[in-house]
């Protein structure tokens, strides 16, 4: 894991001595909140229907043991004792003091964690596929570059002002967990024909209420040349991004109107100009990063471990457990461990103080003191004994975060909704409880298998409902709220766009559309055929037909 | 409003001359691009200084082919969330070499004035009764900055490998 430098930890303290005086000045009148919007916004802290938000980053996904501890120790001390994980790998406190804000910064920083940048019209926290450095399918750990571009954009002179917020995301294979898609930069490591990694370099991918897929700017690019091709980008998009319009001002509408060539082609002028200056980071420094994120010195194993295996026969609940929350770890011998934050009539994303600081444990005793947040608001731990996973399920029972659901009809993203977000227009946390509620027996949702539930409560699609298998949207219509609901959405390397599939459901009658979609799928699905192979096959017909074929 | 040019408060010797007004026969004058391009024989050939300034969707290519008889450029940022005359100041500094006075006017606020300079302005235009500490408290906010930029600070990323060669 990467560690703080004299310098990273001054530009931390600084940027926490200045929120300190800006917040100051807005307590004691100075600054009105209006004047006080903008500054607080750039270290994302925002205010919602009830109270002020902060959100914190969690650069590329990444926590130690130390850093979770802190997060819970935030979240008992300011808050009331839970926190949010969202899509973006941040975390959210929905209930701190403006007052206390400061000092919350303050005990961040000393775990090397910020609010730097996780709203305004900047770039915001880069994310990476949650499995960086364990999974065996990488070409090259994405946090690598992932640190450099926190650091590259952090305080960024000329990027501080875009016409609207910009995200990256990154993942270091082929199979992409991080929907670099659907961001306004993807980037996905690949090697050239001459075995070299680098980078696609995709940009104009979005969701919000014109959900776009990224298209390619550059095929291949060499990664030594990264900062220089993304400086170029976001200096195009800085000058030529629509300013007249908040709705029109992602990057994606700059590469719709003037079309993904004449946007490469601006793209490749100004590259041109800096290519290989200084911009580009020096080799020596890249090294340094590099040597941050060493794979861990895990044990030399066998394949497969006896004890492991045994422990699935013996124990039906355990081995659906494995069966669907673990993932393949590079070295033998070894698992990546989902911890699921999608109980049974929860709220998809939260997590206690006191899962925290559990969780913070296990990954000390089991993982290397290492955690992951992923973009589907769950948890990782990724270097797991085989031998220990037993041991490691029967703690996680106990606490709540064994729910055996991931990619599966529960594993359900949601936004906050109108339970807290001053933006929404409909409530999204409650019709993901409803549904967990309605698939509330595993023997059912392990038959249903890999199937993506994302909901958003208002037309700024946070979560992610664009790319559900199925997505729902929370609509108002004269004061009621109704769901639009999506199918064949896609946030994987096939990205897609779900497609409208009818007239929108009231809150009432939503759950039961999704049931009626899923049992659908489940009646006419061939062998093997996951929800979207049956989708891609079928089309949307047999599912309006069962939704509105007797209305 | 008061005028901070390298940290000093100065007073302003330049004039804006408005499009429809006539040319003042001395004196060092700033005027649109829009004056710059119909009237230019008439701008090149004075004695004394011509600035430009620049609304801020106007770009630095369309006064680099001038730029060696231009001795200021103002450019404009008409809300602080307009950040396109970071880029402009960059370009004109870095790629087409401006050496005269780059100059920051419209909604110049406080905590927009590190990133300013970092991108090439030496000239401020605030709207503050005590310009001058505002500006000195804005670069001492921060001491260490991860990406080179037109100030030529030297980026941490080059600095903790220096630091390293010296040892």
């Amino acid at each position: 894991m990467y560690r703080y430098d004299e310098f990273d930890q001054t530009i931390v303290d600084q940027r926490v001595s200045q929120f300190r005086d800006q917040v100051a000045r807005r307590l004691s009148g100075e600054l009105s909140e209006d004047e006080f919007k903008p500054l607080r916004l750039m270290n994302g802290l925002y205010l919602q229907l009830h109270a002020y938000m902060l959100r914190v980053a969690i650069p590329y996904g990444t926590l130690s043991s130390r850093q979770m501890r802190r997060l819970a120790d935030v979240a008992r001390r300011y808050d009331k004792d839970y926190g949010h994980f969202t899509t973006r790998q941040n975390i959210q406190y929905n209930w701190p003091e403006l007052k206390d804000v400061p000092d919350i910064l303050l005990d961040l920083a000393e775990v090397e964690m910020h609010a730097f940048q996780t709203s305004g019209n900047c770039i915001r926290n880069v994310t990476a596929d949650q499995f960086a450095g364990a999974a065996a399918d990488e070409i090259e750990d994405p946090r690598i570059y992932g640190e450099i571009i926190r650091q590259w954009s952090t305080l960024h002179p000329e990027f501080s002002f875009l016409p609207r917020k910009f995200k990256i995301a990154i993942t270091g294979s082929p199979n992409d967990r991080a929907a670099v898609k659907v961001h306004d930069i993807g980037l996905r490591m690949l090697l050239n024909d001459d075995g070299e990694p680098g980078f696609e370099v995709m940009a104009g991918g979005g969701q919000g209420r014109t959900p776009m897929i990224a298209k390619t700017v550059r095929a291949f690019l060499p990664k030594e040349h990264l900062l220089s091709y993304l400086e170029a980008i976001l200096r195009v998009y800085n000058m030529y991004g629509r300013r007249d319009n908040m709705y029109k001002a992602r990057i994606k509408i700059l590469v719709h109107e003037i079309g993904i060539e004449e946007f490469s082609a601006k793209v490749e002028e100004e590259w041109a100009h800096m290519k290989g200056t200084s911009v580009d980071l020096p080799e020596e420094e890249e090294h340094r990063i590099r040597a941050h994120f060493a794979p861990p010195l895990l044990e030399v194993l066998p394949m497969y471990s006896p004890e492991f295996e045994d422990r699935k026969r013996e124990d039906a609940a355990f081995a659906r457990w494995a069966r669907v929350n673990l993932f393949p770890h590079k070295t033998p011998g070894h698992a990546i461990v989902n911890l699921s934050l999608k109980p049974e009539g929860g709220v998809p994303g939260d997590a206690t103080a006191e899962q925290m600081e559990a969780v913070a444990d296990l990954s000390d005793q089991y993982s290397q003191g290492e955690i992951r947040v992923t973009h589907e608001q769950n948890l990782v731990l990724p270097h797991v004994k085989q031998a220990d996973l037993y041991a490691l399920w029967q703690s996680l029972e106990s606490l709540g975060l064994a729910t055996p659901n991931v990619g599966l009809v529960t594993d359900i993203i949601s936004c906050p909704g109108m339970d807290y977000c001053s933006l929404a227009t409909a409530r999204s946390i409650p019709v993901a409880q409803r549904i967990t509620e309605r698939f509330d027996d595993i023997a059912r949702v392990h038959d249903v298998g890999d199937l993506k539930i994302k909901i958003s409560g208002c037309i700024n699609a946070c979560g992610h409902h664009h790319v559900g298998h199925i997505g729902i949207l929370g609509v108002d219509k004269k004061g009621e709220e109704f769901y639009q609901v999506t199918l064949g959405g896609d946030a994987s390397e096939n990205a897609a766009i779900g497609k409208i599939v009818g007239p929108a459901f009231s809150y009432d009658d939503v759950v039961d559309a999704v049931e009626t979609i899923v049992n659908t799928y489940v009646e006419t699905r061939e062998d093997g055929e996951r929800f979207l192979d049956t989708y891609a096959r079928l089309g949307l017909e047999p599912f309006k037909e069962k939704l509105y074929g007797t209305r | 409003m008061a005028l901070v040019k390298d940290g000093q408060a100065v007073q302003d010797p330049w004039i804006n001359v408005a499009d429809n007004v006539e040319l003042p026969s001395s004196g060092p004058i700033i005027v649109s691009l829009a004056r710059w391009q119909t009237d230019r024989d008439a701008l090149s050939s004075r004695a004394d200084p011509v600035g430009i300034r620049l609304a801020s969707h106007e770009a630095a290519s369309d006064i680099a082919s001038g730029l060696n008889r231009i001795s200021l450029v103002a450019l404009e940022f008409p809300t602080f969330r307009d950040g396109r005359a970071y880029s402009t100041a960059r370009l004109l500094r870095e790629r087409y070499g401006f050496t005269g006075e780059l100059r920051a006017v419209g909604n110049v606020l406080y905590d927009q004035l590190m990133f300013m300079h970092r991108c090439g302005f030496d000239a401020f235009e605030i709207a503050s009764d005590e310009a001058v500490e505002s500006w000195q408290k804005a670069m001492s906010e921060f001491s260490a900055w991860y990406q080179p930029a037109t100030d030529r600070r030297t980026p941490v990323t080059a600095l903790r490998h220096l630091r390293r060669a010296a040892e």
